[in-house]
């Protein structure tokens, strides 16, 4: 029985949460909300408690592909469902089923119109997700990957704000125009190796300027989810406008897609196109966090604050990939999980606020920490980790990838720096504005502190927070031995041995 | 003797439905308004009996009967199995929209079935008349259903355009064929093949020809630059008989290209090839932008319609059995998404009120969270986005074409998918994001409800397990061209 369970647990950690959305849709009586949102929550926490094993059972020392199912799925294309986890997508795949439970029960009494819905899309999102971390056959991944696109655009245009239309279309097609092109990157690497299998593709030696066009069709899938600078424009008008569930799986998860897809693809199945582009993709990053930063830094609304403090965070997980040394993918690993946690308390926190005072806005608010002591303890608590202080998580990741820089090249640990500096300004000044001085007007007077159920997911944020702040060894062991073999594996050159015929290139 | 019978045998599905359409007419004046439901039941009849002898029948060869003027391979059994499930559909879902608007008439059905029988002489034609008639029979029935409503104005001036132009592209299409035969000196399909082997070059009247053809056929495609006729035949005929244009016929079409371009002229295939290209790009382009504009649902759909088709030629034109696999199954799977979007637009109108504007689908969500749902697999399957069976059309389109060698083309029609995705998503924020501006009680008899849900279903089962159809549509291309 459990020899079974621990042979198909991707595919359980992938469809429970799907069936349990589904089950939720259906089962949804719309006068009795109460029973959606447990039936919700129990489907969540079941769909956490399946991934446990994950870890439990994972063999720290094997970089390989762990956990492996396959069996045929579309014969005429060699099209396989083959999962498979490596350390890089097992901590993802954790904080996805633990942020879906999170968002279930952010979404408690907060959601009241079409409860089913919601709580149904989370739960198959979340599966969804967690396919695209598993996924190891091309179309089974690009399946997913797009999939997970409608229930974001339902809820970010369902629930969402004033101008979520704009928003959540927009979003849409931003990131299908990505997808689309690494579609057809997938296409014509399966004319060259007959098969949809991601290992396969990671013999195939392709010559320099194919490795560069398939480089950068994969740039224009994954740059968008990251999102990287030029193409990051849709994300603060997504965040802003989705309800906080929204911003929570968007910031925390849907942004991870993006940086693991460039482990996992763009650059062991281009490793030479990688190389030859490392300057271009490091001076993006660059100008993520330095730039992006500064613009947070003048923004008036929280929310949208948050969307590019998260922008620039993410600047240093592709920062990490592009330095090519083990310490640069353990640090964007660990700023990658970091993000999650701390990324989702932020957009709670801002929640928390809006489901009082229905503002986002920063002037509405002042004072509160006079009305909410517990809260304002836990927001600081946040913002600090968001800076980067050490002895949370934020810390650990950028310290990482700055270290990393050094040992490449001075002026990009530099520049990577100064985020220390503007990332402590744009958060504290928001802090002190929302929270400190007097109570600025009627509605922070009245405001309550926190309730139970805001006091619980707040509390064990962080802990997680301070817990991978003081003490990430588990994390980089887990991720370790698989980066290893990731960077061994890029420093082989894939230079045309063969050279495609009959393609046009 | 032996070979009348064989004869007779190979064409007994036709046969049986073209009685049964007779028997249909007939019976029609003998029954009052309130038995007319037994027209239905037995045209319903009709098209089991014909399935039921066309997989009887089936055989793995190919079998040429009337002196090679009619063929009975496996593509043919597969499509005409396709028509009559279409076909089938169609009369599930039009049933309560003509009693409603007085249509329900034993024309109606007898000009279906005949329309059927046209498509699958087209199907099975091996010879240029044989498919020249059955694509006459076929348009002659579709030009008098969509002005079967004889006091609408717009349905007249529908079947009159219609009309005109089709007589035009079958003008033209026959002057093609004369040349052809002009050159070749034989109307025969495989006779056609074989002169144009033995021939050392190509003459230019044979090209000249061959623009005739591709024209007609283009125009009863609907592709670019022969579309002008389908967004108004779309728009002004009763949904009950756009359902029908846009669905089944395009069957009859894929096997119309198939015999004539594939089978009859594949050593003009550079030649083709070329003419399908440009009209592929022209269709992506001008369907998927001018989609956009639309406020009318039928509309919207007719463009939606004509990018697909765009895609189809996609397929095409690689001119590979590879190309005519995915082609094929482009236009099952279309066909299996128009009729369930045209079903739910014909689910949603009642007596007097149309539901083709686009804003008649504010708020979908919340008068019926189930249609809502349907209609947004139909969108999304039509936009491509996987799981839906969508996303598989055009990836199977896409990989031929890529495997062909056009990469850039394949690069601009995902763009072009982008820019489609977007009128697309519009109609899904209507039914999910506004609110709802009219609020009659959804009626719609039992059957249909249930036959729509599967139909709509199947596109994300079948995205979900597309291997099924893959298999069928190698089969039928498979079997039949090599």
């Amino acid at each position: 029985m459990l020899e079974y369970f621990l042979q198909h647990i991707l595919s359980f950690a992938i469809w429970l949460p799907i069936a349990a959305g589904v089950a939720v849709l259906f089962t949804a009586n719309d006068n009795k909300p109460n029973a959606t949102r447990w039936f919700a929550l129990i489907g969540s926490i079941a769909s956490f408690l399946v991934t446990v094993p994950l870890y439990t059972h994972f063999n720290f020392a094997d970089g390989g592909f762990q956990f492996q199912e396959s069996f045929q799925w579309i014969a005429t294309f060699n099209i396989n469902y083959h999962l498979g986890v490596d350390g890089i997508a097992i901590p993802l795949i954790l904080l996805t089923s633990f942020t879906t439970v999170i968002v279930v029960l952010s979404a408690w009494e907060v959601i009241e119109k079409r409860v089913a819905q919601y709580m149904a899309s989370f739960l198959i999102m979340s599966g969804l997700m967690i396919g695209v971390f598993c996924a190891l056959d091309a179309i089974l991944y690009y399946v997913f990957w797009e999939a997970m696109l409608i229930p974001l655009f339902l809820v970010i245009g369902i629930w969402g704000g004033p101008n979520r239309v704009y928003a959540t279309i927009k979003f849409f097609l931003y990131t299908l125009l990505g997808s689309l092109l690494m579609l057809v990157a997938f296409i014509y690497m399966y004319h060259q190796t007959g098969s949809f299998a991601i290992t396969d593709y990671y013999q195939l030696p392709m010559p320099l300027n194919v490795q560069v066009l398939i480089f950068l069709a994969f740039f224009a899938a994954f740059a968008v989810k990251v999102p990287m600078w030029p193409v990051h424009t849709w994300l603060p008008d997504a965040h802003v406008e989705a309800p906080t569930g929204g911003s929570v799986v968007l910031a925390a998860i849907a942004l991870k897609l993006g940086g693991y897809s460039f482990l996992r693809f763009a650059m062991p199945i281009a490793p030479d196109a990688a190389h030859h582009l490392s300057g271009f993709m490091i001076a993006l990053s660059l100008i993520a966090i330095v730039y992006i930063a500064l613009v947070a830094l003048v923004q008036k609304d929280m929310k949208k604050l948050i969307a590019y403090s998260s922008i620039s965070h993410m600047g240093f997980v592709t920062l990490g990939f592009f330095l090519f040394n083990n310490l640069g993918l353990d640090g964007a690993m660990v700023q990658m999980v970091s993000h999650g946690f701390i990324s989702a308390a932020m957009f709670l926190c801002v929640g928390v606020l809006y489901d009082r005072v229905h503002s986002r806005q920063i002037e509405s608010y002042g004072g509160v920490a006079n009305t909410m002591p517990v809260f304002a303890a836990f927001a600081v608590l946040f913002a600090m980790a968001n800076s980067g202080l050490p002895g949370t998580s934020g810390f650990v990741g950028e310290f990482m990838v700055i270290l990393a820089a050094i040992q490449v090249n001075f002026w990009y640990a530099f520049l990577a720096a100064f985020t220390l500096i503007f990332g402590a300004a744009y958060t504290l000044w928001m802090v002190k504005r929302v929270f400190y001085g007097e109570v600025a007007n009627q509605h922070v007077a009245v405001l309550k502190d926190l309730n139970k159920r805001e006091f619980l997911i707040l509390a064990i944020l962080a802990i997680l927070v301070l817990a991978l702040g003081i003490y990430p060894q588990p994390l980089t062991d887990m991720t370790n031995a698989s980066v290893t073999q990731l960077l061994s594996h890029l420093a082989q050159s894939k230079l045309g041995v063969v050279s495609p015929v009959g393609t046009g290139l | 003797m032996e070979n009348i019978r064989y004869d007779l045998i190979t064409a007994l599905p036709e046969m049986i439905l073209l009685g049964m359409a007779m028997l249909v007419l007939l019976l029609d004046l003998f029954l009052k308004q309130s038995n007319r439901i037994a027209i239905y039941s037995l045209s319903q009849l009709a098209l089991l009996i014909a399935a039921y002898f066309t997989f009887t029948t089936h055989a793995p060869g190919v079998g040429y009967a009337f002196t090679g003027a009619f063929v009975d391979d496996a593509m043919s059994d597969v499509l005409k199995l396709m028509i009559y499930l279409g076909t089938s559909l169609i009369f599930v879902y039009t049933r309560q929209y003509i009693q409603l608007r007085n249509m329900f008439r034993g024309e109606f059905y007898a000009l279906v079935l005949f329309s059927v029988v046209g498509m699958m002489i087209m199907v099975s034609g091996q010879n240029m008349l044989t498919l020249y008639v059955g694509l006459e029979l076929l348009s002659l029935s579709l030009y008098a259903l969509v002005a079967l409503d004889r006091d609408n104005a717009r349905a007249t001036e529908a079947a009159m355009k219609y009309f005109v132009l089709g007589a035009l592209a079958s003008g033209m299409l026959l002057y093609g064929m004369s040349m052809i035969y002009g050159m070749t000196g034989s109307l025969n399909i495989a006779d056609i093949n074989h002169a144009l082997m033995n021939s050392e070059k190509t003459h230019s009247v044979l090209i000249l020809g061959l623009v005739f053809i591709v024209a007609g056929l283009a125009f009863k495609l609907g592709a670019v630059p022969f579309q002008m006729w389908v967004p108004d035949v779309y728009e002004g005929s009763p949904t009950a008989v756009t359902v029908l244009i846009s669905s089944v016929p395009k069957l009859a079409a894929f096997a119309f290209v198939i015999r004539l371009l594939v089978q009859a002229l594949p050593t003009m295939a550079v030649d083709w090839q070329q003419m399908l290209m440009i009209m592929a790009v022209l269709s992506i382009i001008i369907g998927n932008v001018t989609a956009i504009a639309q406020t009318n649902l039928k509309r919207m759909l007719a463009y939606s319609t004509i990018s697909h088709i765009g895609f189809v030629l996609f397929g095409f034109m690689s001119a590979s059995i590879n190309g005519f696999i995915s082609a094929l199954f482009y236009i099952a799977s279309y066909v299996l998404m128009t009729l369930a979007g045209f079903g739910i637009i014909l689910l949603l109108s009642r007596k007097g009120f149309e539901a083709e504007k686009l804003d008649d689908l504010k708020g979908l969500n919340q008068r019926s969270p189930w249609i809502a749902f349907m209609m947004l697999i139909v969108m999304f399957s039509m936009a491509g986005v996987p799981p839906t069976l969508g996303f598989y059309a055009k990836f199977t389109v896409l990989q031929a074409a890529l495997q062909a060698g056009f990469l850039w083309l394949v690069v601009f029609a995902v763009l072009m998918a982008v820019i489609g995705a977007f009128y697309y998503l519009r109609v899904i924020k209507l039914m999910y994001f506004d609110e709802p501006q009219d609020h009659h009680p959804i009626q719609a008899p039992m059957d249909m409800r249930i036959v729509l849900s599967i139909n709509a279903s199947a596109l994300l089962i079948i995205g979900l397990m597309p291997q099924g159809l893959m298999s069928l549509c190698g089969y039928a291309i498979i079997k039949s061209l090599s």
